[in-house]
């Protein structure tokens, strides 16, 4: 895992002096009129938890960059910590000795550049090499290495060519291998796919997933793209002037921004692409209960009978008592029946609706084979709104 | 007006101490190096002399071929060398080609680690380039005369002056070089475990390496101009005949020697350059 404490970065010739200002809460431009020194980064504290990614999101400027940054001493930290797993336990990196922050950039931390930053003389395998070189590893353990990361992005015929011959998606695959090469835990990523056509970054985000499905690695990705923050990150750090504004769920983020600033990044947003069933649910607890029958819907006398099981249960519509079916994921919508249907946790906003719609039934959610909630339209229309609707 | 000429500040007359002083002081440190440099580029005109002329033209044929990979070039290397030999310069050439190959050498050696140095320290750099401007355009003559008194005749002061007027080209473009690499490889290398040195060795000088070797394509021309001017402070060469022509109005030896000088000219430049440029 990774944690940034409290850290401010600012640029410029001696940079303590802007700290006084930044405690006295005065703003960027402020600052930089009064000392000709800009202020990147402030007070900006995240953990991101081991095996997950993080996007650090906001508009050019926005000091995204510049915080990645420090994790790695690419960029100095004025005040603050970073907190990184080394072998002796959570260290602050700035803390460290050259020779030992050489050591945790070789076995702990590495990056992948939005330019790629490749080495154009050098042979793509060189390149997946060269960290490996700098670690002083055996040639045969390099080659070894090299050939796997190669074949993991699927490179493995143009070993030998050199990235001016390659296209800008398969150069920025030699940058995620080289980096995945170091095997290290922690992955910094820097706008990495923004140089690319969409066409090509969308195959390249679906490509970093499925790796990161494999290799579980704790990856801090800058973007400004906010579609893709809400495709890849499990958690979601919104910048704004050197800022941290909101850092959460993207689920929350959509359904409940932090302040306008927030609200207007997220609202050209199609919530049914990220809002899952658990966002969206209303939870058994906060339903009406009457003679052990949960109630989904008074206007409908609409109710849910638990049953020993969750497909045991059952509901009833009217005096119409109705069984349950099971949606697994792989299985065609149109070929529910006109039934209540229980879904998993993880499915996507847009699946319960077309589920709702289809089977004119509301739709029950399932954790570990328990129902837990139920999402009836007013909750679909709430997250769809953002607003709260009285039902009846 | 008269205030003006009335009393001339003695600025040559200074310049003269500070020779003299030189030769009072430390003329044998200078006769040392005079000694060592003569005793080097003496041992390199043998060495190359002692190849018969028809091995020399092979192996610079076979060189161009394994540099260039094509054919057009080794044959007008063979060719030219053996018309200069036929014209009866033979000798004359490769005393040309130790001293401009040596003042190169020289030039390397030092220009390019101070362009690195230069490129690494501002401030260091914003020192130099006066000098280097300097050492650019003062006419070659003028520095001619200290290093005459300084060194003695012969091939040192002629050596002597070829560096210090080729040397800004490696250092200049070194500098350019170094300096222009791009900051995100830098990143990349810091990022990956580079050590300032490996960082030095495995990205900036790789990264600024074609205009390393543009400055010493430079410096190789640059060295080769000064051919006449060092004949005139008693360096052997191609420069010889030319001053001699000039002196007896010679027209046939200053055009063969000239020819000789533009054949040698045109192989080096072409030499010099890799089969990417």
């Amino acid at each position: 895992m990774i944690e940034f404490k409290n850290v401010d970065v600012v640029f410029g010739k001696q940079p303590e002096r802007a700290i006084q200002l930044l405690d006295q809460g005065m703003s960027r431009s402020d600052i930089l009129d009064k000392t000709g020194l800009t202020a990147a980064v402030r007070n900006a504290s995240l953990s991101v938890a081991e095996g997950e990614i993080c996007v650090l999101m906001g508009l050019s400027g926005s000091g995204k960059s510049s915080l990645l940054r420090t994790a790695n001493g690419l960029n100095p930290i004025t005040r603050g910590e970073v907190r990184l797993e080394t072998d002796k336990g959570m260290q602050n990196f700035l803390a460290l000795d050259e020779a030992e922050k050489r050591k945790v950039r070789m076995e702990r931390i590495t990056m992948v550049f939005q330019k790629f930053a490749l080495m154009p003389w050098m042979t793509v395998a060189q390149n997946v090499a060269f960290g490996l070189e700098q670690k002083g590893l055996e040639r045969s353990h390099i080659n070894e290495r090299v050939m796997h990361q190669l074949d993991l992005v699927g490179l493995t015929q143009w070993a030998k060519k050199r990235p001016s011959e390659l296209s800008g998606g398969m150069q920025q695959r030699v940058g995620l291998a080289r980096a995945l090469a170091m095997e290290t835990d922690i992955i910094l990523m820097d706008e990495p796919f923004s140089a690319l056509d969409p066409l090509i970054r969308n195959q390249l985000q679906d490509e970093l997933l499925r790796l990161q499905d494999q290799l579980r690695k704790t990856v801090v990705f800058v973007s400004h793209d906010l579609d893709e923050a809400l495709k890849l990150g499990n958690h979601i750090a919104i910048m704004k002037d050197g800022e941290i504004v909101q850092h959460d769920t993207p689920e929350n983020i959509v359904l409940n921004p932090a302040d306008d600033y927030v609200r207007n990044f997220v609202a050209h947003t199609n919530p049914v692409d990220v809002v899952k069933a658990n966002a969206l649910l209303r939870p058994l607890s906060e339903l009406r209960t009457l003679d052990d029958e949960y109630c989904l819907s008074q206007r409908h006398d609409y109710w849910l009978n638990l049953g020993e099981t969750s497909l045991k249960s059952s509901v009833r519509y009217g005096s119409k008592k109705h069984e349950l079916q099971n949606w697994p994921p792989e299985k065609p919508i149109e070929t529910l029946q006109k039934q209540p249907t229980l879904v998993h946790m993880n499915t996507l906003m847009k699946d319960v609706m077309e589920i709702r719609y289809h089977t004119g039934h509301g739709v029950l959610v399932v954790d570990q084979n328990k129902i837990v909630g139920y999402i009836g339209d007013k909750d679909i229309y709430h997250a769809m709104l953002g607003k709260l609707f009285e039902e009846d | 007006m008269s205030l003006i000429t009335e009393h001339k500040i003695p600025i040559g007359d200074w310049a003269e101490d500070l020779i003299d002083g030189l030769i009072a002081h430390s003329g044998d440190f200078f006769d040392y190096i005079a000694m060592s440099l003569e005793f080097l580029i003496q041992g390199l005109i043998d060495l190359l002399s002692s190849l018969h002329p028809l091995v020399f033209i092979v192996l610079v044929a076979a060189f161009a071929v394994w540099r260039l990979r094509h054919w057009g070039t080794p044959l007008f290397c063979a060719l030219s060398l053996l018309l200069i030999w036929n014209l009866g310069y033979w000798q004359q050439t490769i005393e040309t080609l130790s001293l401009v190959l040596f003042a190169t050498g020289s030039c390397v050696l030092i220009g390019v680690p101070v362009g690195i140095a230069a490129a690494h320290r501002p401030l260091l750099y914003r020192f130099l380039r006066p000098i280097l401007d300097l050492m650019q355009t003062i006419p070659t003559f003028v520095y001619l005369i200290p290093t005459l008194t300084l060194f003695g005749l012969g091939v040192v002061p002629g050596l002597i002056s070829t560096i210090v007027f080729a040397i800004a080209a490696p250092i200049r473009l070194t500098y350019l070089g170094i300096s222009e690499v791009p900051s995100e490889l830098l990143e990349a290398g810091k990022a990956f475990g580079c050590t300032n040195r490996n960082l030095l060795v495995k990205v900036e000088i790789p990264a600024a390496m074609s205009s390393i070797r543009a400055g010493v394509t430079q410096c190789i021309m640059l060295s080769l101009s000064m051919v006449v001017i060092a004949a005139l402070v008693g360096a052997d060469g191609l420069g010889k005949p030319v001053v001699r022509a000039l002196n007896t109005v010679d027209i046939a030896m200053g055009f063969e020697a000239g020819l000789a000088i533009v054949l040698v000219a045109i192989m080096l430049d072409r030499l010099s350059k890799s089969r990417h440029q």
